[in-house]
């Protein structure tokens, strides 16, 4: 499963397509705490958090995230939509709970 | 033509944005270079949570990445104030960060841990009043 199959699912808006939509997810990872993301997610993860200021976005390039998923309808600000469209990082946002929205990812990838 | 390609960063008190705009242009660099990308992962992490350690808790200094042929170095250094009790300051879970920085997702006390598990070897050398020296290590 890739981002780009998110494109088509209701679920999912895209606030910025970046460079990863093709790239394999490996996982969903849910965690709102940066430092725990850092230390624990995996390459190429789906990260699903509420999460969403530019802190978020360094993390998701270091830790070699495949895509951003912001739930419980946070959305990015003025400033984090511009990084990522300047960095590429790929990013969706979803009105469904964090929990939710990680099973909806899990489904696909294994269903 | 040196071996040795060594990158330099200035690390602002309070500002986030620089650090973490320091260490994607690291990961960039390495990646043009054609380095590994669990090596670039680990050096990335490593770097940003010292510099985070930096924004939050320093009065400013900078980072320099030394990238050798079969190693990479990440120097921190700071102008202080420096560390009470370096073994308290590693342990798991032991922070000083105010509050208003748990609020962004940091100040979980993972920061020194973090990096000692995406390095080979890390050495912190610290004297309050004067500042720390954080070196660090990743093989490639």
């Amino acid at each position: 499963m890739k981002p780009r199959d998110f494109l088509g699912m209701k679920e999912f808006n895209v606030l910025c397509e970046g460079n990863n939509l093709d790239r394999e997810i490996s996982v969903p990872y849910c965690c709102d705490l940066l430092s725990v993301a850092m230390a624990n997610m995996p390459a190429g993860a789906a990260w699903v958090t509420v999460m969403a200021n530019v802190n978020t976005l360094a993390v998701a390039t270091l830790t070699d995230a495949a895509c951003i998923i912001l739930a419980g309808g946070v959305s990015l600000d003025e400033l984090g939509q511009k990084k990522v469209t300047e960095q590429g990082i790929t990013v969706f946002k979803t009105e469904l709970p964090i929990f939710e929205a990680a099973l909806l990812v899990h489904k696909h990838l294994n269903g | 033509m040196s071996d040795v390609v060594t990158l330099r960063y200035d690390v602002i008190p309070g500002d986030f944005i620089k650090a973490g705009e320091a260490s994607s242009d690291v990961k960039k660099k390495l990646m043009d270079i054609g380095i590994s990308p669990d090596v670039i992962r680990k050096t990335a992490i490593a770097m940003y949570e010292g510099e985070i350690n930096m924004v939050i808790h320093s009065l400013g200094g900078y980072a320099e990445i030394s990238i050798y042929p079969n190693e990479i170095t990440i120097l921190l250094v700071d102008n202080g104030p420096g560390i009470d009790n370096v073994e308290q300051a590693m342990s798991a879970g032991f922070t000083t960060a105010p509050d208003d920085i748990r609020e962004l997702g940091f100040g979980a006390g993972m920061g020194f841990p973090n990096m000692k598990k995406y390095t080979d070897e890390m050495i912190v050398e610290s004297q309050p009043g004067i500042g720390t020296r954080v070196m660090m290590k990743v093989n490639i």
